[in-house]
């Protein structure tokens, strides 16, 4: 069973407010691990917002090969943040040798190119280094993305963030978006690749659920385009049907949920728009969600989404101020890291309901 | 004394022999009456018999005259064991018994023609979908659904689908707007009641199955489609509002299109489909065959031809290959239609089914949609040519864009709905059912050699005969209402099967949720063996 959580903030804040946004949600969860999908940077990375910036948890040869393989690539290392790791014993954390946020200028030929060049390129470059560094476990490529930094770990979380000294506000690690979750199980074996978030050309998304349609799901991405790959969750499917609807189909923001939970078709019959739904019914069937399911998502322009099964069998809720909102699986979440809200204005979405929060903070919410 | 030489065909030769207790029997005659085979006659024998006529017991031994029932020997009036003897017979003094020593597979060529029956498969003995079960249970997080209270979507669709990246959309203000139109696609029911053409079929039996279709329609709601098989449609059916529950299907012998062209500009609604056929099942044995026998008046008038054998032709003329038929066959009956009618392809399941499929999905028109794979020695069994057809889709992701129907066994051992659960979850959209139509009629036929005798005529229950005599046994009220009984039942389990894995819309292609003990249909299947 899972617990997810994200803070979007119009300051930028450290992931200790992630991690006491999810411990209080711990008996929820297995505390198995700690995963943060961290945006719009501040701290050391304020300086390089348009690099792209890889994160990577490698063997001493995995450094060596990744290095080797960005330099053939013509990436030219710009800039380095290693996390200064607390060793001290009885840490529960499976912890991999090194960890390296390394951000890049494009080689020399992508300077002057699209940005839909540039997307492509980051795609195929991290691509080539999870194929790289899988061989023998070197190493594991969470993003390689301007202003985007991930950090996955297997073990308890409150220790993984002392053993990253994340309790330490020093002022180094700062985003205004967040997007995190305590649990690594997949049900079945330990990996890496298996906690959520997960990421994507600028598309981050975790789920606290159980996605029954998995086989079909996944069977229908495979093809659909390369860098669906790894499904080594039943929540990666959420995350590449938000980005082939969003980014390949550039299909408006409401249609996702059209796409993962469908309305039945005695509803679509019923709406003005129903040659449109049921086209989209018909034709993305193979994207459709079962089972219980929320989810949370961030977009490449900062705007977080969240929404529910079509049966809302997972529950989510959003709170904040005027700086700070925050989604969580749990409202005590809510209550710790934005003790003053007005709980009154809380939202929690219905089976049909889509919440956005954009950067502006403002909340929207739709039925869809 | 009768004299009889060892070459003589007698009953113990037979497939079926009668048990009959001369004791029992009044002498009625409902038996004889009701054979529609002659199988049986009434005569007299010789019998030993000990009366005592006194006031006090004085027994005597007597040889006298006895009337009884014979059966009859010799192949042409072969009892079938159907049991309709045994069903009327109100002292149960008569029963066909199963004869294990027969020696009607030899014998059965006499004259120089091939064995003839009814269409059944006899061969295969066990049936591949009961070794499949729902392995997969939701439990704890993953909450099961309550068939009785939850909403389920039980819908498939009929008709071409486009890939999203087909679809012709523009965006305007967040919205989508659809700019022109794509390939008809209705939502029909997952089941579609089979192809039995009005040839096939008696006039009441055809009669029951529409009825049933059109009540669960409009009384329960459930939109089933009937298909009409190659044999034409009566044309009150064709002018009327219930064609919009109908599937209109055309095959290599084009019977009775002649009339549904004239009916065209008299139809009041579109059908729900147009079914072309370049295979079936049956086509290699003697289905696809409408004897002569069968040629009545009525059929003669749908279908537009004389009394003689009808054969479809084994192939559609002039089409040799299937971008040919695509693009003269579907595009006409697409244009006949104004592009408004879904038109889909029946084929045979067959070593060649998953090109044909292949065929369709890249066929450039997009106009094809919906595809039916559906024998003693021919044929193939259908269970792993859906799953070749669907994983055929999926290695190309083009899954669900000509949906996949599957006939051939579905209720074979009476659970259709498993049956059919059991087929979505290895990839198809939906289901034919046929046989189990007609055993709700009152066929007694099974896949161990009752009856089968379709192909003659002399259907006893009056289903698959046009003898206006045979035909008048079937209660066509009775006959529908067993039909919509058996689905409303159907509906049901089917819920109680979707709820258990959680799902509220058809799992198609969720292999996952099955599991096998048989190892080598686990590999073929590509599902989870277990122990």
């Amino acid at each position: 069973m899972c617990r997810i959580g994200a803070i979007k903030s119009k300051v930028p804040f450290h992931p200790s407010q992630a991690l006491r946004l999810m411990l209080p949600q711990q008996e929820g969860h297995d505390n198995s691990g700690f995963a943060m999908v961290m945006q719009d940077l501040d701290g050391v990375f304020a300086g390089y917002k348009d690099k792209p910036l890889l994160s990577l948890a490698c063997t001493a040869h995995g450094a060596k090969l990744a290095e080797e393989y960005m330099k053939a690539q013509n990436f030219v290392r710009d800039f380095e943040w290693v996390p200064k790791i607390d060793r001290r014993p009885g840490l529960d954390i499976k912890a991999m040798p090194l960890y390296m946020f390394r951000c890049y200028d494009y080689p020399e030929e992508y300077q002057n190119v699209s940005w839909q060049e540039k997307e492509e390129l980051l795609l195929d470059t991290r691509l080539a280094l999870r194929r790289l560094l899988e061989k023998d476990d070197q190493g594991y490529v969470f993003s390689f993305w301007p202003d985007v930094l991930t950090l996955k770990e297997i073990g308890d979380p409150s220790d993984i963030a002392t053993y990253f000294r994340l309790w330490d506000d020093n002022g180094e690690l700062m985003a205004k978006n967040v997007v995190t979750q305590c649990r690594q199980n997949t049900n079945y074996d330990i990996v890496r690749y298996a906690a959520h978030p997960f990421f994507i050309q600028g598309y981050t998304l975790c789920a606290n659920g159980e996605n029954t349609f998995y086989t079909k799901n996944t069977e229908y991405q495979r093809s659909l385009h390369r860098g669906y790959n790894g499904f080594e969750s039943d929540s990666q499917n959420f995350l590449y049907t938000l980005h082939y609807v969003l980014h390949e189909l550039k299909w408006p923001i409401k249609y996702f949920k059209h796409v993962i939970t469908p309305l039945p078709f005695s509803e679509i019959e019923k709406r003005p728009d129903n040659k449109e739904l049921t086209a989209i019914r018909q034709s993305l069937a193979h994207l459709e969600i079962n089972g219980p399911n929320t989810i949370i998502a961030m977009l490449p322009d900062g705007r977080m989404m969240t929404c529910c099964d079509s049966k809302k069998l997972r529950p989510v809720v959003i709170g904040g101020d005027e700086t700070t909102k925050a989604i969580a699986s749990e409202v005590c979440g809510l209550n710790v890291v934005l003790p003053n809200r007005n709980p009154e204005l809380d939202v929690y979405p219905n089976e049909r309901e889509v919440v956005v929060i954009t950067p502006e903070l403002e909340v929207q919410r739709w039925k869809q | 004394m009768e004299t009889i030489k060892t070459l003589d065909i007698t009953f113990n030769d037979l497939n079926w022999k009668i048990e009959y207790s001369p004791e029992r029997c009044t002498m009625c005659g409902s038996c004889v009456a009701v054979c529609s085979f002659q199988a049986i006659e009434a005569g007299v024998e010789r019998h030993s018999k000990t009366v005592s006529t006194a006031r006090q017991p004085e027994p005597v031994q007597q040889h006298k005259a006895v009337p009884v029932i014979k059966q009859v020997n010799g192949l042409a009036n072969a009892c079938v064991g159907c049991g309709m003897c045994e069903k009327v017979c109100p002292n149960r003094a008569i029963k066909p018994v199963r004869n294990e020593n027969t020696r009607a597979g030899v014998l059965g060529r006499s004259g120089g023609t091939p064995i003839k029956r009814g269409g059944r498969n006899n061969l295969i003995k066990d049936n591949t979908l009961d070794k499949i079960v729902v392995g997969r249970i939701s439990q704890m997080t993953d909450p099961s659904l309550d068939a009785e209270r939850h909403t389920f979507d039980i819908l498939a669709p009929f008709g071409r689908v486009l890939t999203p990246g087909e679809l012709p959309f523009s965006t305007a203000g967040g919205e989508l707007k659809l700019n022109s139109s794509t390939p008809p696609v209705n939502w029909i029911y997952p089941l579609i009641f089979s192809d039995m053409s009005v040839g096939a079929l008696s006039t009441r039996a055809w009669e029951a199955i529409c009825i049933a279709t059109a009540y669960l329609n409009e009384k329960h709601n459930m939109p089933i489609r009937m298909c009409s098989g190659e044999g034409g449609m009566p044309v009150q059916l064709m002018k009327s509002e219930y064609l919009k529950y109908s599937i209109i299907q055309i095959a290599s012998g084009h019977f009775g299109w002649n009339r549904i062209v004239k009916a065209l500009p008299d139809m009041k609604v579109d059908p729900a489909g147009i079914l072309i056929k370049i295979g079936q099942g049956a086509k290699p044995g003697d289905g696809g065959l409408l004897p002569a026998a069968k040629v009545a008046e009525h059929i003669q008038a749908i279908r537009g031809v004389p009394k003689a054998d009808l054969l479809s032709p084994p192939n559609h003329q002039g089409l040799y290959s299937i971008e040919e038929s695509v693009q003269k066959m579907h595009l006409s009956l697409n244009a006949a239609f104004k592009f408004r009618v879904p038109v889909a392809i029946k084929c045979s399941a067959s070593a060649t089914s998953v090109s044909v499929y292949n065929n369709l999905l890249r066929d450039p028109y997009k106009i094809c949609g919906g595809n039916e794979v559906s024998l003693d020695h021919t044929g193939h069994p259908v269970v792993s040519k859906v799953r070749d057809c669907y994983q055929a889709a999926v290695k190309q992701g083009r899954q669900g864009q000509i949906p996949l129907w599957a006939g051939g066994g579905i209720g074979l051992t009476g659970n259709a709905a498993a049956d059919a659960f059991k087929m979505i979850c290895l990839g198809a959209n939906g289901v034919f059912i046929s046989k189990l139509l007609i055993q709700l009629c009152g066929c007694v036929g099974n896949e161990h050699g009752r009856c089968n005798a379709c192909n003659t005529g002399k259907c006893p229950t009056g289903i698959c005969s046009q003898d206006h005599r045979l035909v008048r046994r079937l209660d066509v009220d009775k006959a529908a209402q067993n039909i919509v009984e058996y689905m409303l039942a159907f509906d049901m389990e089917l819920r109680k099967l979707m709820a258990p894995i959680g799902n509220s819309s058809l799992p198609v292609g969720r292999s996952d949720a099955l599991v096998t003990t048989d190892k080598a249909m686990a590999d073929k299947l590509s599902i989870q063996y277990a122990c």
